[in-house]
């Protein structure tokens, strides 16, 4: 038997009472991929814009490219390049942040409490600080007359400047320090539940240190693993300022292509529907997310 | 007969820390544990029982001395590389592998072939009786099911010497004691040599060929339970192993003369003069009516089933116990006058 009661109640008061959470729902998350959706299907304005024509256009033009003479159809190298670029590069830096993080939160955990938050904070700190901040300064670090080379010439390691500046390297550098914090957090979550007793048992039934890590602590850390990388890889291919900044005009990445196609290219609707590649493309990687951990909680 | 031994510990001890922070947890510790016997290292926590057992798992590296393993100085050997194995106080099983798996781990990592994995596990499961759980996961077994599997795990690879690390002290009682008996089967069947670790001294009394008592990183005797309880090499033992009643007093025509004035015979070991305790256990304490033996009075009197525990005032306003069986043809009453008498060879007597 139900009770009526506070909270319980159905009628038109619950639904005023969650009208201002549903209106911005609706109109700030939906609202605006509603819109993109629509947009990449009607035709290019000619200037910028669209013009309420419905057209496949855009989303052809995702992939291919028609020549503007003989009309006929290629598949468009420069936009397969850039895709490419930007799912390596985000690969890449997962991997790297994994690399680099994985002994970073290992070191946070294993502190005494006290020290930890200590840590964790000096993890942080470049969150307070502005993106474009942060992005200039490795630029500072990097570049040919920077600290880095300036560095490796004084101390005769090299005679000439590395061009690290305007590359993928560079965007790739950038990357990996700007989401570090995002990689090791989760990490650190996932070794602060872990029973290092484990490791014990490990040797103790004749595992190497190598067969541990493998055998033990990586598996049991694995939902610290994918939701770092996770959230590592979804910005990392959507991003825009550090490719922007640090890879120079034409070490483009998804993002900065899409900002092209509204602003110089005043391509709308192919901006609209990279828009939504990118969209689907993060939505499949959070589904398969949800399917590896689920599978592994048999409780879930 | 010409034992083996399995477990050399020579002059092991273990220092945490250094200068004037330095907490020594082992000092000097030889014992020599034999193949296929059920040791026992019996302690209060913080003895260093469980310090020495990690030295011989090789958790830890004694900071002197060494220890053997079937004659081979494993002294700085890594754990993975000793065939020895350990089931730990809190089990620690490997939450995301299966029963199964769990058992297997040693093995594979021994670089087993899978078949023989397979079948070892499938002998073991039977051996702690879990035929039915193979597949299921830690976190679906309860307190007790999760011990087998531990058990089993260590097992497994059938190592030289098998560790025990206060496995049971996390059962409740009924299934504890269920546990005992069946390590005991287990341990029998197996012929491997257990290390056991605990503080229960009943527990230790009960399973074991030999205990080992620790207190403050020292070994301060080794024997079988009966040596143990019988013949206590000091008051420490004594009191941690049973209850005792400690008397004080001297040497004395023979006996020992304790406060009252009285004079207890005693069986007095060569040397033995001057201020000496004596150790007597309560159910080595008659009673009989007053005027055959040594005065008290029954301050207190508390039944215990099979057995009355007595809390005597003797002359000198010092106390002892008594525990007789309750059924015996005298029952005496608080504030009763009795008369004590103590066995001679009951007695032992412990050099001050």
């Amino acid at each position: 038997m139900s009770k009526p009661g506070i909270g319980r109640s159905k009628g038109l008061n619950g639904w005023l009472l969650s009208a201002p959470a549903l209106v911005i729902l609706i109109l700030a998350a939906s609202g605006p991929l509603i819109i993109v959706a629509i947009y990449s299907v009607l035709e290019k304005g000619d200037y910028s814009g669209v013009r309420w024509v419905l057209s496949g256009d855009g989303w052809f033009r995702v992939l291919f490219e028609k020549d503007i003479f003989d009309q006929s159809i290629s598949l468009a190298d420069a936009n397969l390049t850039i895709f490419w670029r930007s799912v390596k590069l985000s690969i890449m830096t997962t991997v790297i942040t994994f690399g680099f993080g994985l002994p970073t939160a290992w070191f946070i955990a294993t502190r005494p409490a006290r020290a930890r938050a200590f840590w964790l904070f000096l993890i942080t700190i470049p969150f307070w600080t502005n993106l474009l901040i942060r992005t200039f300064a490795i630029m500072e670090v990097i570049r040919n007359q920077g600290i880095l080379n300036t560095f490796l010439i004084q101390s005769g390691l090299i005679s000439e400047p590395i061009q690290i500046l305007y590359t993928d390297m560079a965007v790739l550098i950038g990357m990996a320090y700007v989401y570090l914090p995002l990689m090791v957090l989760p990490l650190y979550a996932a070794i602060d539940r872990f029973d290092f007793r484990l490791i014990e048992a490990g040797y103790d039934l004749y595992a190497s240190r190598w067969q541990v890590l493998r055998g033990v602590i990586l598996p049991i850390i694995k939902p610290g693993i994918i939701a770092g990388s996770i959230l590592v890889f979804i910005p990392s291919l959507g991003a825009y300022v550090t490719p922007r900044v640090l890879g120079g005009g034409k070490n483009m990445m998804i993002g900065n292509f899409i900002e092209l196609q509204f602003g110089q290219g005043q391509n709308w609707p192919l901006g609209a529907a990279l828009s939504t590649v990118l969209l689907a493309v993060v939505l499949v990687s959070l589904l398969a997310y949800t399917r590896v951990s689920s599978k592994d909680d048999p409780h879930g | 007969m010409n034992t083996e031994i399995a477990v050399d510990a020579r002059n092991v001890g273990k220092v945490y820390g250094a200068g004037a922070s330095a907490v020594a947890a082992l000092g000097d510790v030889s014992i020599a544990i034999e193949k296929g016997e059920f040791f026992t290292l019996l302690g209060p926590s913080g003895c260093g029982k469980t310090t020495l057992l990690r030295c011989i798992a090789g958790f830890e590296t004694p900071t002197s001395g060494a220890i053997y393993l079937s004659g081979n100085d494993i002294t700085y050997t890594p754990p993975n590389q000793r065939p020895v194995n350990t089931v730990f106080q809190s089990y620690a099983l490997f939450p995301h592998l299966t029963v199964a798996q769990n058992i297997g781990f040693g093995l594979k990592m021994q670089g087993k072939p899978a078949s023989e994995v397979a079948r070892a596990v499938e002998r073991v499961l039977a051996l702690v009786k879990l035929e039915d759980f193979a597949k299921r996961l830690p976190t679906q077994l309860s307190g007790g099911q999760q011990q087998r599997v531990a058990l089993a795990r260590a097992l497994a690879p059938e190592p030289q010497v098998l560790l025990l690390d206060e496995p049971l002290s996390a059962l409740d009682l009924k299934l504890r004691k269920e546990m005992q008996s069946e390590l005991k089967r287990l341990q029998t069947e197996t012929g491997i040599t257990f290390v056991f670790v605990t503080h229960d001294q009943e527990e230790a009394l009960t399973m074991s060929n030999r205990i080992g008592v620790m207190s403050a990183g020292a070994l301060l005797q080794v024997g079988t339970p009966h040596d143990i309880y019988d013949r206590p090499v000091n008051r420490f033992v004594a009191d941690f192993i049973g209850e005792t009643n400690f008397l004080m007093g001297q040497v004395d025509q023979g006996g020992v003369r304790i406060g009252t004035g009285d004079v207890l015979p005693v069986v007095l070991g060569t040397g033995q003069a001057g201020t000496v305790t004596l150790a007597i256990r309560p159910e080595q304490v008659s009673l009989g009516l007053a005027g055959t033996g040594m005065a008290a009075k029954v301050i207190e009197k508390t039944y215990l089933g099979t057995d009355t525990h007595y809390r005597l005032g003797l002359a000198d306003q010092s106390h002892l116990v008594a525990r007789v069986q309750s059924n015996s043809a005298s029952a005496f009453a608080v504030g009763q006058e009795v008369s004590v008498t103590i066995d001679a060879q009951a007695v032992q007597v412990l050099t001050s």
